[in-house]
């Protein structure tokens, strides 16, 4: 079974897309052929100092997760998805995390090999 | 003695008083810029710049052939210095406040010392005083680590020139703050007489009332804003020990790079009674009861 981690600013596919990764408000980890899900809350991170987007590398790497739909990846937490062995596509502005699955789906996602700048 | 020139508030004249109390100071003293993030002190004083050395914080480095990925290290670790992923353990060092737990820690001794480059210190001479500073890198995130290196380099230096020591601490009231005056004798917060000044005011005594020692204050362009500050002081009995006015010509020599206690008689007479001041609320100052 596939599953990959969308960051999402609340725990239903109808939520939009949290476009920041490490502070995103939770990660849905969904299967995304049988479209069954959790949501992970990432409460804490959001008020983390430092450190938020290895935080939330961890977390989606210990649920399971083989790829992260997202907004904008920084550096620290692009270096540890790599490290994880975690594709990221990242840029996605403005869906819900529905219309993020689907892309995925459909083959439509672009998968990024740098972070955001 | 060591006397701290701090502020909450950024801009108030801390440089501005360090370099006078520096100039008009009586005895020989170390004037030492820990505000490493944007040293400015030497551009008063012109010190003849003798020795400069790089600054370094131990990192942690792992030897993913002998870790067994059990992740103690990353647990322990309250900045995400370390992380479990996949096969290996990563460090990232920018995180790293160098406390070394993770090192302590470790069942299969894997970790071993790299470093990270914090930024500069430099000394020299002003006459026949001494200068010390700290030039943070750029792009490094952390102040205390290099602060404490230049603190370090101070204590082998002070105890043989009989020195006392003036530091021009960075604002605020966060880490570097409290940093660059848990070391000293006699806390000074320069401020304005605005309800900015209060507000950063008020914030800077919360933060260092805690430290138990002794506080004064010194009121920068005295003369506009109101009375709210010197109300303040008075509730909290906290000493205004000098009064620097509202003056063209000072914010012209400032702005020129000159020492403000140069620029007349009595800007010199003011700051060297803050000296006075100062030195009656220090260790010595106490023990034959001025204070």
């Amino acid at each position: 079974m596939v599953k990959i981690a969308i960051t999402s600013q609340g725990p239903t596919l109808d939520d939009h897309i949290d476009t920041r990764f490490g502070r995103a408000a939770g990660f849905i980890i969904i299967d995304p052929h049988a479209m069954t899900f959790d949501y992970l809350d990432n409460g804490a991170c959001q008020v983390r100092g430092q450190g938020a987007g290895i935080q939330a590398a961890e977390t989606v790497a210990r649920a399971g997760a083989e790829a992260v739909l997202t907004g904008y990846v920084g550096p620290k937490a692009f270096k540890a998805l790599s490290a994880a062995g975690i594709k990221i596509g990242a840029d996605l502005h403005d869906v819900t995390v529905r219309e993020a699955v689907r892309q995925f789906n459909e083959g439509r996602i672009t998968w990024t090999d740098r972070a955001n700048r | 003695m060591i006397v701290a020139i701090a502020s909450g508030k950024g801009g108030t004249g801390k440089t501005l008083t360090a370099a006078s109390l520096v100039r008009t100071w009586a005895g020989p003293v170390v004037a030492v810029d820990l505000d490493v993030e944007v040293p400015n002190l030497h551009l008063f004083l012109n010190p003849r710049i003798t020795g400069r050395q790089p600054a370094f914080l131990q990192v942690p480095v792992v030897d993913n052939a002998k870790c067994d990925r059990c992740g103690r290290c990353a647990d322990f670790c309250q900045f995400r210095a370390l992380s479990v992923l996949g096969a290996t353990v990563m460090v990232f060092d920018q995180m790293c406040h160098g406390c070394g737990g993770c090192k302590d820690l470790c069942p299969q001794g894997a970790i071993t010392w790299g470093s990270r480059e914090l930024g500069e210190i430099a000394w020299g001479g002003i006459g026949d005083d001494h200068f010390l500073m700290g030039r943070l890198r750029v792009g490094e995130a952390m102040s205390p680590p290099l602060m404490r290196a230049v603190k370090t380099r101070l204590k082998e230096w002070t105890p043989a020139a009989h020195s006392d020591v003036i530091i021009d601490a960075p604002p605020g009231v966060s880490c570097p703050a409290i940093n660059a005056v848990m070391d000293s004798d006699v806390i000074v917060l320069v401020t304005d007489p605005t309800p900015f000044g209060l507000f950063d005011l008020t914030l800077a005594y919360k933060a260092f009332v805690p430290l138990n020692k002794p506080l004064a204050v010194v009121i920068n362009r005295d003369g506009i804003g109101g009375e709210a500050v010197d109300t303040f002081c008075r509730a909290h009995r906290l000493p205004v020990l000098a009064r620097i006015p509202y003056d063209l010509q000072i914010a012209a020599a400032y702005a020129g790079g000159r020492i403000i206690a140069e620029q007349a008689n009595v800007y010199w007479t003011l700051f060297s009674n803050l000296g006075d001041q100062l030195r009656m609320l220090g260790p010595e100052g106490r023990q034959v009861g001025y204070a």
